[in-house]
C-alpha cells in the first residue's frame, strides 16, 4: 500500500528488537470481546488512485456547481474569483503539512503570516486586535456573546432578527447549552429595528450588511449601548463589503466577528471557512482562540509566536475562555495571502465591481413585472419579492441551469410573510451575459 | 510588621495591625518562571480562608492563588499590572498581591513557621 | 539554508500598486446609503511576484510533515496525501454553494453519506453527525447529545468525570455545558484508577470522559468494565477520539461500551493539518443517543438524499438544534473519504498495526537510556519521563531544541500532565524503519550529551532553526498582536 512504508523484513526485525512473536502480542491489552478477528466487513478493500479518482469524480459530476451556469446565490457564502497563487502557495507542504506553531522556531512561516493576517482583520474591521481565526463567522458570534456575558457579567444579549439565520441559531444553542438568555427579534426586512437595552443586557448582536443585504450605521446604536454598559457587537458576512464600507470599528463596535470566505477561499459546499474575531485591546484577556504576538529571539532578531496562551483550555483546562483547540490556519492563509495581492487598491476596486454588478443586476430585475427590490440600500447582494413563493421558482431555474439565487423560505420554511422573498448576490464574476439570462428566465417564471 | 508564614499552596501571610498581607513565595515564584500576569480581585470582596481570590500566570502555566485568612479585601498591589515581573524579583516584598482585613488572628498563627515552610518544599521536590 | 529576510508585508507597502487585476466596473448608480467609508484601510501594495515570493519564503521557514519527521504524540502526524488535494479542489465539489437546490448537490450528498457509512461500520456505532468543525467542537456536539439525553430523562446530573490524563478540551468543553469536573487520578500502571472511578459514580453523574487509547498512549485494559459501570450508574460514556489511529480496522469504539465519541479526521484520517487547522470532528453515537444530533444532517427519502435543516422536519430524532454554519467540513470530507477509499479495510487495520509497531520499536529502542513511565507495550505512542535528566540541569524542553538543529520536530513535551517532563512520541505508521532508526540515533546521541552534563549545548540550541529560542515571557507580558503604523499606539 502506497502510503505504508514497513516491508515485511522490516516489521520482522522491528518484532525481534520489541521482543514480540507478532504483532498481536502488541495488542494483548485489548479485550478478547472487543479483538476483531479479520477486517471490518462491509467495507471495500484498498484501491488505486485511478479506482478513488474515478469514484469520487463521479460523485463530482453529479452536481451543477457555481462556476458552470449563472449564479446569483450568497446568504452568507459568496462566489469570488480567487487569485491562482493563491492555492499555489496554500500546496507548498511546509505550509499543508505543519502543525500548530508550539515550536515557534520552525514554525515562523505560519506565525508570520497569522500575524499579518491579525493586522489585515484588524484594519479591515476598524478595530484594535483581532485573534488568529474561528471555526467559522457563527461560531465567532456565539462566542463574542459568550465573551460579553464574561465581561459585564450579564446574562440577557440581545440579538437582531436580521442576522444570518444560522449564526441566530448557532448563537441560540449556545445560549441554551451553556446556560444564558437570548432575546431574538424577529426578522424584518425593510424595517428599522428598535432594541430595548438595560443593565441586564451585556451585548447586543447586529449585522451589517444584514442577512436582507440592507446597510446600517450602528454609530447611534453604540453610543446607546456604552451609556448602558453593554458591548455592541457586530457581524459581518461579506467581507469584501469591508472595502467600500464604513468599518464597524468605525461605528463603535466593540467586538467584530466575521466569515472570511469571501477572501481567499472557495465556496466548497460549505466548509472549511474562516472565522474572524476582532475586539478592543482591553478586553484582550477575555478573548478566545489562539493569538500570535511578536517578540524577539536569543539573538535579539524579530520573531512571533503564540501568546496569551493561559486563556487556552491546555493550560486553564475548565477555567478556559473557550474549549477551542483548532484555528482555521490554512484558511486564515488563503485570506492573507488573497488580501495581500488585492492591497488596498485593489480591495476598494474589487468592492466596487460587486456593488456595480449588483446595482445593474437589481435594475434589471426590477423592470420584472410583478417583482419589487426590497432593498434602498445593499452592497452585493439584495431582497427581491416575486410575485408568488420564490423556492419553486428557484427550483424551476435550477434545470436550465441557473442557480438564481436562495429563497429565504429556505432559512424560514414556516414564515409566510417572507415565502416570496429570493436572496440574489452578484460578484465580480457576474456578467451582463448572466444578469440578461436570469431576468429573462425570472420573467418567464413570475409571468 | 511580623514574620512571614506560609500555607501549603505557597502563598505568604504577614501581619500588621489587622491587616494582613499576603503574595505567593520564593518558592512559588520560582517553580512558576516568569510572571506575565496576575489576576487580582476587587477590593471590598469578602473571603474566607482556602478560597481563590487571585490568578498567577507565567506563559505557559495559571496557576490560582488562595486566601490564606478569613477577612474582606481592603488592597491590591496595582503595580503588578504594569511590572508583573516583581513577583519574581521581589515576591515577599514589592511583588506583594493583596490586602485583608481578617477577623480570625488564630488562622495566622496556625500557617507554618519560615522553617516548617522550607522543610515542606524539601518534601516536595523528589 | 540561506535564511533569507522576509519583512512584513506591511513593511512592502507601495501606495496604489496592486497584485490583482480587475476589469473597470460598468456604468451603474450606487446604493451605499450614507455609510460609504471615507479613508484610507491601511493595507499594503504589493505586485504578485512580491506576494508569492513573500509567502514562499515564508514557507521555508516551517518544519512539515512533507520534510521531517514530526513525531507529535496525540497529533497523528501522518503523510497527507496529495490525491485528497487534487479531488477536494474539484468544481463540482468546490464550487458548489451550501444553499443550492438540493437536487443540484446530490453527489455532494451522497459524498457525506457514503463518509457516514464508513464512519459507521468503523466505529460499530449506529449514528454519525458530520457537522462539528474540529474535535474540541466534536465533544462540545457529544457532551451536548449527552445533556440533551439526561434532560430527555428527566435527570438533574451536574458531574462529569475526567481522567488527570486527559486533554485539555475534555474539561473544558464539560465545565463550558455548566457541569463541574471531577479528576481521576492514573494507577501506577498509566491507566486510570478503575476503583477511584466507580466509588465516584453516582445519580450525580452525567457521564465518564476518557481517551482510549489514553493520553499515555496505553489502552484501557478496563474499559469494557468501566463502560459498564457508568451504564449502570446512570451515566454516559464519553471518548475522546484523538487517539483513534492506534485502533482503526481492528477494535470498534462500539463493542467497548461507548455511547459517543468524537473524530478528527485531521488525525486518524490524513485531512491535512494546516499550521493548526481547518480540522473537522464528526461524532459517532450509540443507539441510546442516535436522537440527540446537531442540524443539520442527511437523510434519504427513497428517491433522493435530503438535508435536513429545521427541527420540525427532524422526524425520529431530537436535535438541540445548529452548531455552526452551513453543513460541515465539506473540503475535509472529500479528503478523509479519499483516503478510506484509498486504505480499505485491509489497508486500515495495517496503519493500526504499523503505527503501533512503529511506536513500540521506539520505545525498545531508547528504553535503556531514558525512562518510560509504565510497562509496555504502548499503543501508537511512546511515553517518556524527564528522569534520566536527574542531576543535570538539563529539561525535556532543551532536549526539544537540540532535536531541531538535527533536522526532527520535536515530540509532545509536558504531557500529558500526570508524568513529569513527558516526552510523547508518536510517529505514526507512514514513517519509514530508516527514518525510525535515524531519529533513534539522533535522541540516544542527545540523552548521552544530557547525561554528561553538557548544558551549555542544550541551552544554546537552537542554532540553526530560522530562529533561537523566542521569548515568550515578553510577548506575555507586553502583548504586540498586530503591526502598527509608525507614530501610531
Amino acid at each position: 500500500m502506497r502510503y505504508l512504508p514497513l516491508t515485511p523484513s522490516d516489521r520482522a526485525a522491528m518484532l525481534e528488537k520489541i521482543g514480540a512473536d507478532s504483532v498481536d502480542n502488541l495488542f494483548c491489552d485489548v479485550p478478547a470481546a472487543a479483538r476483531l478477528g479479520g477486517n471490518i466487513s462491509g467495507l471495500p478493500n484498498h484501491q488505486s488512485e485511478i479506482e478513488v479518482e474515478r469514484f469520487i469524480s463521479a460523485l463530482a459530476a453529479k452536481n451543477i456547481h457555481a462556476g458552470s451556469c449563472p449564479s446569483f446565490l450568497g446568504a452568507g457564502a459568496y462566489h469570488h474569483h480567487i487569485p491562482a497563487s493563491v492555492d499555489q502557495l496554500l500546496l507548498r507542504g511546509e505550509f499543508l503539512t505543519s502543525y500548530t506553531p508550539y515550536q515557534p522556531e520552525v514554525s515562523q512561516g505560519t506565525l508570520q503570516y497569522l500575524f499579518e493576517f491579525q493586522t489585515q482583520v484588524a484594519l479591515l474591521t476598524g478595530m484594535e486586535i483581532a485573534n488568529a481565526s474561528m471555526y467559522d463567522g457563527a461560531t465567532a458570534a456565539a462566542e463574542a456573546v459568550m465573551m460579553a456575558n464574561r465581561i459585564t457579567r450579564r446574562r440577557r444579549a440581545v440579538i437582531s432578527g436580521n442576522l444570518h439565520p444560522h449564526y441566530l441559531a448557532v448563537i441560540q444553542t449556545m445560549a441554551d447549552l451553556t446556560g444564558f438568555e437570548l432575546q431574538i427579534a424577529v426578522p424584518a426586512p425593510g424595517t428599522d429595528e428598535n432594541f430595548s437595552i438595560d443593565e441586564a443586557t451585556p451585548c447586543v448582536v447586529v449585522q451589517n450588511p444584514d442577512f436582507f443585504g440592507r446597510l446600517h450605521d450602528f454609530s447611534a446604536l453604540a453610543e446607546t449601548c456604552q451609556k448602558n454598559g453593554a458591548l455592541l457587537i457586530v457581524v459581518v458576512t461579506e467581507i469584501i463589503s469591508l472595502g467600500l464600507l464604513k468599518s464597524p470599528g468605525e461605528m463603535g463596535a466593540d467586538i467584530v466577528v466575521a466569515e472570511g470566505q469571501s477572501l481567499g477561499n472557495g465556496l466548497n459546499f460549505g466548509g472549511p471557512y474562516v472565522g474572524l474575531f476582532t475586539c478592543k485591546e482591553k478586553y484582550v484577556r477575555q478573548m478566545p482562540g489562539r493569538l500570535c504576538g511578536e517578540t524577539v529571539d536569543t539573538d535579539g532578531r524579530r520573531g512571533f509566536v503564540l501568546t496569551l496562551s493561559t486563556r487556552e483550555q491546555h493550560i486553564r483546562r475548565e477555567k478556559a475562555t473557550s474549549n477551542i483547540c483548532t484555528n482555521s490556519g490554512l484558511c486564515a492563509l488563503a485570506f492573507t495571502i488573497h488580501l495581500s495581492l488585492l492591497g488596498e487598491k485593489g480591495l476598494t476596486d474589487l468592492a466596487e465591481l460587486n456593488h456595480a454588478m449588483a446595482c445593474n443586476l437589481a435594475d434589471a430585475l426590477a423592470k420584472i413585472p410583478g417583482c419589487k427590490i426590497l432593498n434602498n440600500t445593499f452592497f452585493n447582494e439584495f431582497v427581491i419579492e416575486l410575485p408568488k413563493p420564490a423556492a419553486p421558482v428557484v427550483d424551476e431555474l435550477a434545470k436550465f441551469p441557473i442557480l438564481a439565487g436562495v429563497p429565504v423560505s429556505r432559512f424560514y420554511p414556516d414564515n409566510v410573510a417572507l415565502k416570496n422573498l429570493l436572496l440574489v448576490a452578484a460578484t465580480e464574476l457576474t456578467t451582463d451575459k448572466d444578469i440578461a439570462i436570469l431576468s429573462a428566465a425570472l420573467a418567464e417564471a413570475c409571468a | 510588621m511580623s514574620e512571614l508564614r506560609y500555607t501549603k499552596d505557597h502563598e505568604w501571610a504577614r501581619i500588621e495591625n489587622d491587616i494582613t498581607i499576603c503574595g505567593i513565595s520564593d518558592y512559588a515564584q520560582n517553580a512558576l518562571g516568569d510572571v506575565v500576569y496576575v489576576e487580582l480581585p476587587d477590593a471590598g470582596r469578602i473571603v474566607k480562608a482556602g478560597e481563590q481570590i487571585a490568578i498567577v500566570e507565567s506563559s505557559k502555566v495559571a496557576s490560582d492563588v488562595y486566601a490564606p485568612m478569613d477577612g474582606i479585601i481592603t488592597a491590591v498591589n496595582d503595580t503588578l499590572s504594569s511590572n508583573p515581573g516583581l513577583v519574581n524579583e521581589a515576591p515577599t516584598g514589592q511583588g506583594w498581591f493583596l490586602k485583608i482585613k481578617f477577623s480570625d488572628a488564630a488562622q495566622y498563627a496556625a500557617l507554618m513557621d519560615e522553617k516548617s515552610y522550607t522543610d515542606y518544599t524539601k518534601g516536595l521536590h523528589e | 539554508m540561506i535564511d533569507l529576510d522576509t519583512p512584513l508585508i506591511f513593511e512592502q507597502n507601495a501606495d496604489g500598486r496592486c497584485g490583482v487585476d480587475l476589469p473597470a466596473p460598468p456604468k451603474y448608480i450606487a446604493r451605499l446609503g450614507n455609510i460609504k467609508r471615507t479613508y484610507k484601510i491601511g493595507l499594503p501594495g504589493l505586485s504578485e511576484p512580491q506576494v508569492v515570493r513573500h509567502y514562499s519564503r515564508l514557507s521555508q521557514k516551517n518544519f512539515g510533515i512533507d520534510t521531517v519527521f514530526y513525531p507529535l504524540g496525540s497529533c497523528t502526524m501522518k503523510h497527507n496525501p496529495r490525491i485528497n488535494e487534487k479531488l477536494a479542489r474539484l468544481p463540482g465539489f468546490a464550487n458548489l454553494h451550501p444553499m443550492q437546490p438540493m437536487q443540484t448537490v446530490q453527489g455532494a450528498l451522497e459524498l457525506m453519506d457514503i463518509l457516514t457509512d464508513w464512519l459507521k461500520k468503523l466505529t460499530g456505532m449506529a449514528a454519525v453527525a458530520l457537522s462539528p468543525a474540529a474535535g474540541a467542537h466534536g465533544e462540545l456536539a457529544g457532551m451536548a447529545a449527552i445533556k440533551s439525553a439526561l434532560i430527555a430523562r428527566g435527570e438533574k446530573r451536574t458531574k462529569v468525570l475526567v481522567p488527570e490524563s486527559a486533554h485539555g478540551t475534555n474539561p473544558a468543553t464539560a465545565a463550558a455545558l455548566g457541569y463541574s469536573v471531577e479528576s481521576i487520578p492514573a494507577t501506577a500502571d498509566g491507566r486510570v484508577d478503575v476503583a477511584v472511578l466507580k466509588s465516584k459514580l453516582g445519580p450525580d453523574v452525567a457521564a465518564i470522559m476518557l481517551t482510549n487509547p489514553n493520553t499515555c498512549g496505553l489502552f484501557e485494559r478496563d474499559i469494557i468494565e468501566i463502560a459498564k459501570a457508568a451504564h449502570d450508574a446512570g451515566a454516559f460514556f464519553y471518548c475522546d477520539g484523538a487517539n483513534f489511529n492506534a485502533i482503526v480496522g481492528r477494535v470498534r469504539p462500539a463493542d467497548l461500551g461507548i455511547d459517543v465519541m468524537h473524530i478528527n479526521l485531521h488525525k486518524t484520517f490524513s485531512t491535512p493539518h494546516g499550521g493548526g487547522g481547518p480540522g473537522s470532528g464528526p461524532i459517532v453515537l450509540a443507539e441510546s443517543l442516535a436522537p440527540f444530533v446537531p442540524l443539520p444532517y442527511i437523510v434519504h427519502d427513497g428517491k433522493n438524499f435530503v438535508l435536513i435543516e429545521h427541527s420540525k422536519d427532524a422526524k425520529g430524532t431530537k436535535t438541540y438544534g445548529r452548531l455552526k454554519t452551513f453543513h460541515g467540513q465539506m473540503g475535509m470530507f472529500i479528503r478523509a473519504l479519499a483516503y478510506m477509499l484509498s486504505h480499505g479495510a485491509d489497508g486500515l487495520r495495517q496503519v493500526a498495526e504499523d503505527a503501533v509497531l512503529n511506536a513500540n520499536y521506539i520505545l525498545a529502542s531508547l528504553q535503556d537510556i531514558m525512562n518510560a513511565p509504565f510497562d509496555g507495550p504502548c499503543m501508537h505512542e511512546a511515553l517518556f519521563d524527564d528522569r534520566f535528566l536527574k542531576g543535570t540541569d538539563i529539561s525535556t524542553l532543551d532536549i526539544a531544541k537540540a532535536l531541531l538543529d538535527r533536522g526532527f520536530h520535536p515530540m509532545t513535551m509536558y504531557f500529558p500532565l500526570v508524568v513529569h517532563g513527558a516526552f510523547l512520541i508518536e510517529p505514526t505508521e507512514t514513517e519509514s524503519k530508516e527514518t525510525l532508526d535515524a531519529f533513534i540515533t539522533a535522541m540516544r546521541d542527545l540523552v548521552v550529551k544530557a547525561k554528561n552534563g553538557e548544558s551549555e549545548f542544550f541551552h544554546q540550541s537552537p542554532r540553526l532553526a530560522p530562529r533561537r529560542r523566542l521569548d515568550e515571557t515578553r510577548a506575555a507580558r507586553n502583548p504586540v498582536l498586530r503591526w502598527r503604523p509608525v507614530g501610531k499606539p
